[in-house]
């Protein structure tokens, strides 16, 4: 299954996030990496590495993150994986990271979990 | 110029100018960004300075290319990322040398500007750190090909990096949190070009 990773400044609100998607799809091997080691608000490089490797196989894993920082330090985590068959996806963290679980749990590969979020990025909520 | 340990001595001294600006960075910080700046950088700083002793005897290379890491692992905010790929760019640039002229000052700076430039995805004018270092790299180069010493090139270089951090007041930011306030951010000095002044008046005061 594809591993997905949620990448937040804030611990609260990844574990939240991931509650949600995992309401959805129980079964989907999903990480968080939210906040500094120390509990404050930030992206730790070490915290997002580890997330990835914790949900790692060879179908890969998708990183969804929050905003600024996120996107920059998930970047540079992934220069140091470049044997890795991971990548970032820029959509909303909420609705990405429930469709990206669903899908993972449903056995849809790498790319189709890719397509379904690419999506995401244009729905709108009303 | 200068050489590996003097290079240390610079990252410890930016160390010391960071901790003693934590609070006027963190304040710059507060009505355009997430109010972190100054607390962010302190905490990376003081890292590279635990980290400090087994820098000895490395290559300048090496010494920036580890400061860097530290700064990515360590800062929780955009200017860890930022700050440390220019300074693995740099380190890169710097690969294998213990002694560092004024030529391999200039190329050394326009990789970790260009490092910053790809990592942040920003140019010139977006009211962002770029905005103090581009200038106070053309100043340099300026200086230095009309012929100036390195401390008058570092002096000038300086005096265009706070030039461009004042000049972020009247730009409205495009790239970061700042571009959320939009233009409510107006009349704000951008906290990451003025600690980028810092940092460079420490490489003049130290070298200088």
């Amino acid at each position: 299954m594809v591993g997905i990773v949620i990448v937040s400044h804030s611990r609260h609100l990844a574990e939240g996030v991931a509650e949600m998607a995992a309401m959805m799809a129980q079964d989907a091997p999903l990480a968080i990496a939210g906040g500094l080691e120390d509990g404050s608000l930030g992206t730790s490089f070490d915290k997002i590495s580890a997330a990835i490797e914790s949900v790692y196989s060879d179908d890969g894993v998708l990183v969804l993150m929050d905003l600024g920082s996120a996107v920059m330090t998930t970047e540079m985590v992934l220069e140091t994986m470049p044997e890795r068959k991971v990548e970032m996806v820029d959509c909303p963290l909420v609705e990405g990271a429930v469709i990206a679980a669903i899908h993972a749990a449903a056995g849809a590969g790498f790319e189709a979990v890719k397509d379904n979020l690419e999506k995401v990025a244009f729905t709108k909520k009303f | 110029m200068t050489d590996s340990n003097k290079v240390r001595e610079i990252l410890l001294a930016i160390g010391e100018k960071i901790q003693q600006q934590k609070d006027y960075l963190t304040e710059l910080d507060q009505p355009i960004g997430d109010s972190d700046h100054g607390i962010n950088l302190a905490r990376g700083f003081e890292a590279v300075k635990q980290k400090a002793p087994s820098m000895e005897g490395q290559d300048i290379g090496t010494i920036l290319k580890n400061a860097g890491m530290i700064l990515v692992s360590t800062v929780g905010g955009a200017s860890g990322p930022l700050y440390g790929s220019a300074l693995m760019k740099a380190g890169i640039a710097m690969a294998g040398k213990t002694e560092m002229g004024p030529e391999d000052f200039l190329h050394m700076m326009e990789v970790a500007i260009e490092a910053v430039k790809q990592r942040g995805k920003a140019i010139e004018g977006e009211a962002t750190m770029l905005d103090a270092m581009s200038p106070s790299l053309r100043a340099m180069k300026t200086a230095y090909e009309e012929g100036k010493d390195i401390s008058a090139m570092l002096a000038e270089g300086v005096r265009a990096s706070w030039a461009g951090a004042e000049h972020t007041k009247d730009l409205v930011a495009t790239k970061g949190r700042a571009s959320y306030v939009g233009e409510r951010g107006l009349g704000h000095q951008d906290p990451g070009a003025t600690s980028y002044s810092y940092m460079l008046e420490v490489v003049a005061e130290v070298i200088g």
